[in-house]
């Protein structure tokens, strides 16, 4: 076989493997949020379909699939549909530059653990979770729906405000790797030097960014159920309504990988080197490593949902202007002094 | 370089695939039985008072236009930071106070709109 069919090969392997444990794991993160609200509030929650009521997400999503699709005679037909498309394909596109895992030897050949390895990957990720806000934006405005038109516009203005933060908090990693790929910063936060211990200011205004860019509690004002009925997403249905349910979560995975990648040392197993194991071996404790600090923050994302109320609108918006966007200015100011100094 | 941008393409395309046959295949194994109220805007149970395509609060203008313009600012940064580290001393300082100098007239324009009230939100 000549040598691109192989690539090409393997680089469709990997996304196969990848999209599949992450839509598999949005279901079970579904299942998750669902149980971890049930434990929280004194309750059961699924427990009747399989045992301990694992298959339920199998059985929601053949329900939805099953489900009539409704689109109102006002809404704009072509952009009610567009809009779960982009919502769904930044989801699944976002997790193309983030490493999971160092390179692993399969029969001879030295396979990078990471879809693409560009070296634009941090702007890649802040580019496609920018592009998130349009299918927010044109869900609420082609529905002609006055609770989708506020719920989509609320989340739009909030989405691009916290985004600033975003890029901020992620401008000081930049700075200290000298580097935009993932991989390289991955690499840097060997042993014990994770970023989260080095860039705690940066690492505070990261996740509560990420926290506002997935609409999840306490900023989910696109779809504050006691105003807004859904929000953006009030007039869909079936298959459409699945695909923005599903990339919401699959936001929320995809932003958890994405904060152990640039905070959380990545794949990086501390000591795993002195431990005298053989390399493969390593590099599938490195991959379970990457697994188990993203299960972390994605229960994390559940966690936080069913313990702090929603703020208020105006709240919101002041804590990204007034507070996180000075501070990300700051905080870089300060890194690149630090860096100065330490050169000198 | 330009090999390493082929997987992106190629999960955009499965990404799309994805999306699309989704989006599709309700309409294909649902059911198909509308009705004059079953597909008028929903609202709370209530006949439609007029349509959603209409004015609405100028702030939220005002916050797109502000991101547009710090955004911008942000991805001036970027540049600097990549290269900051592999400078040699002497321009590393000299990139540092030029950095300090449009920060400082980023904060200018910062405070500014904060006291024009663009962020106001009561």
């Amino acid at each position: 076989m000549p040598e691109w069919l192989i690539n090409l090969l393997i680089t469709l392997a990997k996304i196969a493997v990848v999209h599949g444990v992450l839509l598999t794991c949005v279901a079970y993160t579904v299942y998750l949020e669902r149980k971890v609200s049930a434990f929280m509030q004194d309750r059961i929650g699924p427990n009747r379909v399989g045992p301990f009521g694992l298959l339920q997400p199998l059985v929601d999503v053949v329900k939805l699939l099953m489900k009539e699709d409704i689109v109102p005679v006002n809404a704009n037909r072509f952009v009610h549909s567009l809009a779960p498309i982009i919502s769904i394909l930044v989801a699944l596109s976002t997790i193309a530059v983030v490493p999971f895992g160092n390179t692993i030897n399969i029969a001879g050949r030295d396979i990078q653990l990471q879809i693409a390895d560009v070296n634009v990957g941090v702007l890649y990720f802040l580019a496609l979770s920018s592009l998130g806000v349009y299918g927010v934006t044109l869900s609420g405005w082609s529905s002609n729906n006055k609770y989708s038109l506020l719920g989509g516009l609320r989340s739009s203005a909030q989405m691009i405000s916290y985004e600033l933060a975003m890029g901020l908090a992620v401008l000081a990693i930049v700075l200290m790797n000298g580097s935009l790929e993932l991989d390289t910063i991955v690499k840097n936060q060997a042993g014990w030097h994770w970023n989260v211990i080095l860039q705690p200011v940066g690492f505070i205004i990261f996740i509560t960014a990420a926290l506002a860019e997935t609409n999840r509690h306490p900023f989910d004002f696109a779809e504050a159920e006691q105003e807004l009925v859904a929000g953006y997403h009030t007039e869909y249905s079936s298959m459409k309504f699945a695909l923005f349910f599903l990339a919401e979560y699959a936001n929320v995975i995809v932003m958890s990988a994405v904060i152990t990648t640039l905070y959380c040392g990545g794949w990086q197993f501390p000591f795993v080197h002195s431990m005298g194991l053989s390399p493969t071996l390593i590099s599938i404790l490195q991959v379970l490593a990457f697994c188990a600090k993203t299960f972390f923050w994605v229960f994390f994302f559940v966690w936080i949902r069913w313990t702090i109320p929603r703020f208020r609108y105006d709240q919101l918006m002041n804590l990204g202007w007034k507070v996180f966007i000075p501070l990300g200015i700051v905080n870089l100011v300060v890194t690149g002094l630090v860096l100065l100094l330490m050169k000198h | 370089m330009i090999e390493s941008y082929i997987p992106i393409m190629l999960i955009l395309f499965i990404s799309v695939g994805f999306a699309v046959v989704n989006v599709n295949m309700s309409w294909i194994l649902g059911p198909t039985r509308p009705n004059r109220e079953k597909l008028s805007t929903y609202e709370s149970g209530m006949e439609p008072v007029g349509t959603a395509r209409e004015k609405f609060s100028v702030k939220y203008y005002m916050v797109s236009v502000l991101f547009i313009l710090f955004d911008i600012e942000v991805v001036f940064l970027y540049p600097w930071a990549v290269s900051f580290m592999n400078f040699e001393p002497a321009k590393m300082v000299y990139s540092f106070i030029s950095v300090i100098i449009f920060v400082v007239i980023l904060f200018i324009g910062y405070f500014y709109v904060i006291k024009k009230g663009a962020l106001k939100w009561d």
